[in-house]
């Protein structure tokens, strides 16, 4: 492919691309990246290490590799001092794998007792890891998060974790672009959950395939940092290869201060590279989307695949496909019929998509002075150790509780139901995850995916509502 | 590393026509404790094939013999969600030896590269006829990039690196390690 020249104008994509090529693509080979940062953790990446001692390689950049444990490990919560229970002895041995594979390459680890440790991709930006320009891969899909903030981020499989922990380097081709433009403000009540949703709904689970989607216009523009990783979290959902939102005083702000990034002159300096990480005026994608945010309404999903996804107040549409039918059957949802007052299980907030701070207050504010119904269980996950501390600090704690939820340990729990939190057969989850996709959140579980403010209301109301009527009723503005 | 070069698959067929079938239908995260690799035949649709209990299910999946039937065709997406490679490792172990699919996932087509798995990605049309043929004999080709059934025959797209580590029975990390000097270079240039 050939290259823009520097006077050519170029997208956010063409500028992270071009400073990352080690070796570029020829029509027999992929372009060889170079990979700023590595992040690890215990499920996808013990055949990776191997593989390295199978043919004596060693870790070759230790210091751009940062690792934590979060999907196999347990949430229930523990006195001090007591050690985690996991689900299996498999579970338990990924993780003591984890720590020797560390300990033996020098890689760094947020592991147990460390104040650092969580959701890779809430630790990742909270420790300011995550920085603008940097290309970001991790044994994980939703490493598209770290795309919030400038950055090229994107999952990858064992084989290419093994690929980047020898050589720092991945294989890719050059995807094609996609312009996401979102006009108009997000009505009251309404957040970055339903954006995605609205926006993965429009293009279809494999619309987005083969590109990276650049994020931008005023909607998004207005997010706050947590706002766009949760936009860019849930990009893989549509297929894209990942998610970008251009940089700016919103990102610059998050980002000073935090442990990793760049301190005084060095972060002056850093914030005028960063600066100019836009796309260029005139730059072309490969195709544009247009949404209007201020047309959007609290969503939820009505199938198994996160693109089937409706306002919550509106009918469940007819089936069009094989496919809609079979969902339909499979979540016992009647089209042409809205979603309100369909009886609710289980309610889990928490996920790398909706477990930051800012989604455990929307969540809380729903749940102030109120109660979950009785028979349905509420799970609330922060997403990492900082989380919980920055919440239990100002009191979401008790809120929780108070309300009859059970307040856990930071971890992925539920999102991927592979540590032991997950629901019964034939149950209902309304849950702030990323996946609705059939029995992810355990067999016969059937998931409804939302924002954490409907996700809260629907454990209020034991079933699905909509989260603005418990708003006014706080009379907030 | 090197791995058996494979330049044609022939095998009957067996269909799985849903569209956007998900990493967590072709194994279920519950299965992704393993610390080894091998050994997941039985969890490979682990949630279509068998009930909570672990009793089979009536699915059509517990009657295909991957012996005989070692390609599989499947419906727009295939492998879409998440980057688990256990996803083709699964697949392999079960005994799929290609995928036939209008479109698949981005992360699962360069994971079944990584792991000997073919995956054809074909247009729609001819996707079509092939399901008319479910439960015949493919031929799918990588020497002149095409799949054959009885008077069906369509080209199919595979990135070529990934077709010449097939055909060869080379893995990435040689290609890779053998451009060291590139990477020195870089990160030298760069620390300049």
């Amino acid at each position: 492919m050939e290259r823009a020249s520097p006077s050519e104008p170029r997208t956010l994509f063409d500028k992270l691309w071009d400073t990352h090529i080690v070796v570029p693509e020829s029509p027999e080979a992929p372009a060889m990246l170079y990979v700023d940062l590595h992040l690890v953790h215990e499920v996808t990446s013990p055949q990776a290490f191997a593989m390295l001692d199978e043919r004596g390689l060693k870790v070759r950049a230790p210091q751009r590799t940062f690792a934590t444990l979060d999907h196999s490990t347990p949430t229930t919560p523990r006195a001090k001092g007591q050690r985690p229970v996991y689900i299996s002895p498999a579970a338990k041995a990924q993780v003591e794998r984890l720590e020797e594979n560390c300990a033996r390459h020098g890689i760094p680890l947020a592991g147990w007792g460390s104040s650092d440790r969580g959701i890779v991709h809430v630790m990742g930006p909270e420790l300011g890891l995550t920085q603008p320009g940097m290309t970001i891969v991790c044994g994980d899909s939703h490493t598209s998060t770290h795309g919030a903030f400038g950055a090229f981020a994107f999952g990858i499989g064992t084989t290419e974790v093994a690929h980047v922990l020898a050589t720092q380097t991945v294989l890719q081709r050059k995807p094609k672009t996609m312009k996401v433009h979102v006009d108009g403000r997000l009505p009251y009540g309404v957040g970055a959950k339903d954006l995605i949703l609205a926006i993965i709904a429009k293009l279809g689970a494999g619309g987005a395939s083969g590109y990276v989607i650049e994020y931008g216009g005023p909607a998004i523009e207005a997010l706050s940092m947590e706002g766009r990783m949760t936009v860019c979290n849930m990009s893989i959902e549509a297929g894209a290869r990942a998610g970008l939102i251009a940089p700016d005083e919103v990102t610059f702000a998050w980002l000073s201060g935090r442990d990793y990034a760049p301190k005084g002159a060095a972060f002056e300096a850093a914030r005028l590279k960063w600066k100019r990480l836009r796309t260029d005026k005139g730059a072309r994608f490969d195709r544009e989307v247009k949404l209007d945010a201020s047309r959007l309404a609290p969503m939820v999903t009505w199938g198994a695949s996160p693109h089937m996804a409706a306002p919550v107040d509106v009918a469940v549409p007819r089936p069009k496909t094989a496919d809609d039918v079979k969902a339909l059957g499979w979540m016992g949802f009647t089209p042409g019929e809205t979603l309100m007052g369909e009886a609710v299980h289980t309610v889990f907030i928490g996920s790398c998509t909706n477990a930051r701070l800012s989604d455990l207050r929307e969540a809380a504010f729903i749940m102030a002075g109120r109660h979950v119904k009785p028979g349905v269980r509420m799970l609330v996950v922060p997403g990492s150790e900082r989380v919980r501390k920055a919440a239990e600090a100002e009191g979401l704690d008790a809120i929780f509780r108070t309300a009859g939820a059970e307040w856990r340990e930071p971890g992925c729990s539920m999102c991927i139901a592979m540590n032991g939190d997950s629901g019964r057969p034939g149950e209902l989850v309304v849950s702030t995850s990323n996946r609705n996709f059939a029995g992810r959140q355990g067999p016969g579980v059937r998931t409804v995916l939302a924002s954490p403010a409907t996700a809260a209301a629907a454990a209020v109301a034991g079933a699905i509502t909509d989260p603005r009527r418990m708003m006014e009723m706080c009379g907030a503005a | 590393m090197q791995r058996d070069p494979i330049t044609e698959i022939r095998s009957r067929s067996f269909a799985l026509t849903e569209h956007n079938i998900d990493t967590d239908q072709i194994i279920p995260a519950r299965f992704l404790t393993t610390t080894e690799r091998g050994a997941l035949a039985d969890a490979c649709f682990r949630d279509w094939r068998f009930d909570e209990a672990g009793t089979p299910t009536g699915h059509p999946l517990n009657a295909v013999d991957t012996v005989t039937h070692g390609v599989l065709i499947a419906g727009d997406n295939f492998g879409c969600g998440s980057s688990r490679e256990h996803a083709p490792w699964a697949l392999r172990d079960f005994g799929v030896r290609a995928v036939i699919t209008p479109r698949a996932g981005d992360i699962f087509k360069a994971n079944a590269a990584n792991n000997g798995l073919i995956v054809a990605e074909i247009d729609a049309e001819a996707h079509a006829a092939l399901l008319e043929r479910a439960g015949e004999e493919v031929i799918v080709s990588l020497a002149d990039m095409s799949v054959t059934s009885g008077n069906v025959r369509a080209g199919f797209a595979l990135e070529p690196f990934a077709r010449t580590c097939l055909i060869e029975g080379h893995d990435a990390l040689g290609f890779i390690l053998a451009r060291e000097d590139a990477i020195s270079r870089f990160e030298a240039a760069r620390a300049a």
